[in-house]
């Protein structure tokens, strides 16, 4: 049975595997190869060297979006993470209505990123009116409220898996702590939180990465107002791409840049997390 | 926004589906099947005259067999629309540019349009946007804008349209109105919204007048440094349009085109700065409550300024496609202007007033309004924001507007000029 699975692999592997080279590796390298180049349309462009990486890091605007993203990626991060993690510790104790209580929580992730913008900035908006200012007047609400945006939608997700790895802590190990003598907090910070590394790793690299990749949500609540102080990188890259004459490959080069970027935070974050995994 | 892009796909989908379906139940009757080999793909620009050219294009597909798809793109997101269909193997082939700064970024997928048929139409050779002896593009419509006003309020507010004659009269009577806001039941102007709908009128149209003097002044008609000269101008406008308005001023950020659309629609508001393709969305007021004004912005003069006449929408053809389907749509943009059909399509439905030689009387109000200034001898303001650097130098002023209508002191003045003039510079520099 084995054997005749893996004779057929390539068979059963083929749609997907022509699927993700359509749909990324064509795109990926297309994209490193117009980033050397000027163009209008993708299909029809011409190579001239490393300019616009160069004109990419002159950009002070694009400098600006990088620490404030950096920012928001930290924050959110510590923000989605802690409060997951308490609602998940909170939601497997024996309780009536924790199901009902995960789908409540979990249901906000299940709503696009444009629609959420669109909705918070009419309760932001809203509420700022009182005080006769709005969302796109400062950069700082603008970041806030990104972050609410974000916390709202993300930590039932995260909650999830949270949950997932509590329950797969074996009960043997908390009560041996517990007759051992350890208070609340010591089995908390020694025994569950080693043991739930694996899903802290899972859920910090989601979110650090969902943090510099935010798009959507930026372009419906902020724009970027005002004049560009709140806009996150990938919006930079966007506006860059269409906002200027022949800025196309600045835009691309920028989105290279980008990537090597989240990839290299990502490799350091997993890194560091998963030394700390303990076997079970 | 994404709706009328999910619609509009939704009805080119549907208008494909139907082209096919015609196809094969009329196989039978083979109309000028034999000599139709290319086709036209149209990108449109105009959202409000989506229907009419779905049903223009249905119209001449049903004449000649011709296939014409038109692909409308969302209100703002031409350039991106552009783009992307531009890089696919079945391109448009019919697409339009803004002007010479839009023209730069497609200048080498421009058919040279000299020895077209439709050339020789235009009544002016100034309509046609020239890229050095190639002409690349051609204008399909001369539009209007200025202030647009309601006939009926104003005179409920004991004025009328008489009574403005420049910045001065205009900002009296913008100010009593404000005045007496509770007692008459409606504000002045409209909100001056600039969301990302509606900003556009102030970022770019409203723009235009202080380069419009500008450019008179120094006698040019495009520079890469802007002086600033009339800006002060433009402060003294944008100050009347924000302070007199259905909303506060720290609100506009989130007010829309709709918001502002309705203001005016439902009486709440005088004025509306807007243009004659607007005519549409707002005939619910009644024809003979609708008045446009001029922008006065307080130059010396002025009373002798009309409204800002010109075009932003050059027709360019694809000089990627094959030769079939370029002349399929050379033939189909000249049926457009010459044909019967196609000039009571453009003139009638679209409500265009057409530079060309076989343009109807128009329907629309407004620009039977706005000709009136002609008529007197008043002096069209030119469209000179085709020559602003880029889009970023319009983001960039709108979002100054923006932070000076919320807190209104010299500080913040200062930085929409340093958009408007070191922007400039530095996005006329930029460009590549």
């Amino acid at each position: 049975m084995e054997k005749s699975i893996k004779r057929y692999m390539p068979i059963f592997v083929l749609p997907t595997f022509c699927a993700f080279i359509i749909g990324f590796i064509v795109p990926f390298l297309m994209g490193i190869w117009l980033s050397f180049c000027k163009f209008t349309t993708v299909t029809d462009a011409k190579f001239n060297g490393i300019s616009n990486y160069l004109d990419a890091l002159k950009d002070t605007v694009f400098r600006h979006s990088f620490w404030y993203t950096a920012l928001f990626a930290i924050v959110s991060l510590i923000v989605i993470n802690v409060i997951a993690f308490a609602l998940a510790m909170a939601l497997t104790k024996e309780m009536h209505g924790t199901n009902i209580f995960r789908t409540i929580f979990f249901m906000p992730n299940l709503i696009g990123g444009i629609v959420l913008g669109y909705i918070w900035q009419l309760i932001f908006n809203g509420i700022l009116a009182r005080y006769s200012t709005a969302l796109g007047l400062n950069e700082w609400y603008g970041f806030w409220g990104l972050i609410i945006l974000v916390s709202w939608q993300q930590i039932g997700y995260m909650m999830i898996i949270y949950i997932a790895g509590l329950q797969s802590i074996p009960g043997d190990v908390i009560e041996a702590a517990q007759i051992d003598g350890a208070t609340g907090w010591q089995r908390l910070w020694k025994v569950t939180i080693p043991m739930m590394m694996p899903s802290i790793t899972i859920c910090m690299f989601l979110s650090i990465t969902n943090g510099f990749k935010l798009f959507d949500q930026n372009l419906s609540l902020t724009a970027g107002e005002p004049s560009k102080m709140s806009e996150m990188m990938a919006l930079n890259i966007f506006n860059t791409f269409y906002g200027r004459t022949g800025w196309e490959g600045v835009g691309q080069a920028k989105a290279v840049l980008f990537f090597l970027l989240v990839v290299t935070i990502g490799m350091i974050q997993l890194r560091a997390t998963r030394s700390k995994e303990v076997q079970q | 926004m994404k709706m009328k892009k999910v619609v509009s796909v939704l009805l080119a989908g549907a208008m494909a589906a139907t082209l096919l379906a015609g196809c094969s139940s009329s196989s039978s009757d083979k109309k000028a099947e034999g000599d139709a080999k290319g086709k036209v793909y149209y990108l449109n620009f105009k959202p409000e005259a989506d229907e009419q050219w779905q049903a223009l294009a249905k119209a001449y597909t049903e004449e000649t067999g011709v296939p014409v798809t038109v692909l409308t793109a969302a209100a703002g997101e031409y350039e991106k629309t552009l783009k992307s269909e531009m890089a696919k193997t079945d391109a448009p082939t019919l697409f339009q540019v803004n002007g010479p700064v839009g023209l730069a970024s497609w200048k080498d997928y421009c058919y040279d349009l000299k020895d077209s048929d439709i050339a020789g139409e235009l009544t002016d050779d100034s309509f046609a946007l020239m890229d050095g002896d190639k002409m690349a593009g051609i204008a399909y419509v001369v539009e209007n804008y200025g202030i647009i006003y309601n006939k009926a309020l104003l005179e409920k507010a004991g004025y009328s349209a008489k009574d403005i004659t420049n910045f001065e009269s205009f900002k009296k009577i913008v100010e009593d109105i404000t005045a007496r806001k509770d007692e008459l039941g409606f504000s002045a102007f409209t909100s001056a919204g600039m969301d990302g709908s509606s900003d556009w009128r102030f970022k770019t149209h409203l723009a235009n007048l202080p380069i419009y003097y500008e450019y008179k002044d120094e006698g040019i008609d495009t520079t890469d440094a802007i002086k600033g000269t009339y800006l002060d101008n433009y402060r003294q406008i944008w100050d009347l349009y924000i302070n007199n308005a259905t909303c506060a001023p720290s609100e506009i950020s989130t007010k829309t085109a709709d918001d502002a659309t309705a203001d005016f629609v439902t009486e709440e508001a005088v004025f509306y700065q807007n243009g004659t393709w607007e005519y549409n969305n707002i005939a619910d007021v009644g024809d003979e409550n609708l008045g446009i004004l001029p922008i006065y912005i307080g130059v010396e003069g002025e009373e002798k300024q009309g409204v800002c006449t010109g075009t932003e929408n050059y027709w360019c053809v694809s000089s990627k496609a094959s030769e079939d389907d370029i002349k399929a749509t050379l033939d189909f943009i000249n049926w457009c202007v010459t044909s019967d059909t196609g000039v009571e399509a453009m003139c009638k439905d679209m409500g265009f007033v057409i530079p060309f030689g076989s343009n109807l009387d128009s329907d629309n109000v407004l620009v039977n309004e706005a000709n009136k200034y002609l008529d007197e001898g008043k002096t069209p303001v030119s469209w000179n924001f085709s020559t602003m650097p880029s889009e970023e130098w319009k983001n960039g002023v709108g979002s100054a507007l923006t932070g000076y209508a919320a807190d209104q002191n010299d500080a913040n003045w200062d930085k929409v000029v340093t958009a408007f003039v070191d922007g400039w510079a530095q996005e006329a520099a930029a460009a590549k």
